[in-house]
């Protein structure tokens, strides 16, 4: 009988968005502790684990995916307001920005080619499959206009998310380490090359080391979203693969 | 109030940059757009005000949370991605090194030449 009670509360429990929502909340809560304790380690990155756990606890459960988004679109939403937000650290970076709008035109247009064709290309290299290829190649740009993309060149839209969000995630842990090593220490630098190879989740990496780095690693996915959107299709295109 | 009013600002942005993406058929989101109507009416009216800015901070400091839900939809293509797991983790490795690299090396390069020159 307290079986059957119990069974009835998680059926209904795991229908609503609550659970969904205030688990996201928790695991990230868990992750950013762990995160701290081992003093910012890029390796624990908070969005690796909480994404480790909260995947391991849906198995478990044998819970979908879409009953669990229920409660976390609520969250994901939130991506929106937070992309227009980017807006006021990048005002703050005006004056440097238009002292530098030569450079970061170069770079930017030399980035997103150079990340579109590395990616397409190791992936034919290594024999990856021509949708995993195809779908591979907008990955460095935030989730939902790389999966518009995906789609428009044949790729699969929802296995670009996840690629999207894992390249975000190798940029955040690797970035300060590779900077280190060729010793660039400019902010400004090193959170433009952050922006366009990782998007959004290297942003929110760059955010925490300074204003500065968050506010240029910002202004690189917004303008590389716009390059890759438009240039894209038409490389591929020129490369034949349709 | 302040976070109310802070948020509801930018949900306009947004909303205006999703509304001229769907009429002039502009292949990127709609945030983004609505990212750049709002910077060039920072620029326009020199600032914002504390609540945009207070709401925005608090907003940014925790993006990382945001992408959590995203992630977590890996769990529907496991079977896919575990055919295919080493080309994909070695073009995502070396590709991610290959262009925050590249990137980081240009713009030091072409920073210098140009304000060398100057």
């Amino acid at each position: 009988m307290a079986d059957n009670q119990l069974a009835a509360i998680w059926v209904y429990l795991s229908a609503s968005p609550l659970l969904g929502l205030t688990v996201t909340l928790l695991a990230y809560g868990i992750a950013y502790r762990l995160y701290m304790h081992f003093n910012a380690n890029p390796l624990l990155n908070p969005v690796a684990t909480s994404v480790a756990m909260l995947i391991c606890l849906l198995l478990i459960t044998d819970t979908p995916y879409q009953a669990y988004f229920e409660g976390g679109q609520f969250v994901h939403f939130l991506l929106g307001p937070a992309t227009v937000a980017l807006a006021v650290p990048l005002y703050k970076q005006w004056a440097k920005l238009k002292k530098l709008w030569l450079p970061l035109t170069i770079t930017l247009l030399c980035g997103v080619v150079i990340g579109a064709l590395s990616s397409v290309g190791l992936a034919r290299l290594l024999h990856a499959g021509l949708q995993t290829q195809l779908s591979l190649a907008p990955k460095s740009v935030t989730a939902p206009v790389a999966m518009g993309i995906s789609e428009k060149i044949g790729g699969l839209p929802s296995l670009t998310a996840v690629f999207v969000v894992a390249t975000g995630i190798l940029g955040a842990v690797l970035g300060n380490k590779i900077f280190a090593l060729m010793r660039i220490n400019d902010d400004s630098i090193r959170g433009f090359a952050m922006g366009i190879t990782a998007h959004g989740i290297g942003t929110a990496r760059a955010f925490q080391i300074s204003p500065e780095m968050g506010a240029f690693s910002g202004l690189a996915m917004a303008l590389s979203t716009f390059t890759t959107a438009f240039i894209l299709p038409w490389l591929l295109g020129l490369l034949g693969f349709f | 109030m302040g976070f109310i009013n802070g948020i509801t600002l930018l949900l306009i942005y947004q909303l205006v940059g999703e509304a001229s993406v769907l009429l002039l058929d502009i292949p990127v989101p709609g945030p983004v757009v609505g990212m750049l109507l709002l910077f060039t009416t920072l620029l326009l009216r020199g600032g914002g005000g504390e609540q945009l800015e207070s709401t925005a901070t608090l907003l940014l400091n925790n993006l990382s949370l945001l992408f959590i839900p995203a992630g977590v939809g890996m769990l529907v293509h496991l079977d896919l991605i575990a055919a295919e797991w080493l080309p994909i983790l070695l073009t995502l490795i070396l590709s991610t090194l290959i262009t925050l690299s590249a990137t980081a090396a240009i713009l030091w390069l072409t920073n210098r030449m140009l304000t060398r020159r100057s």
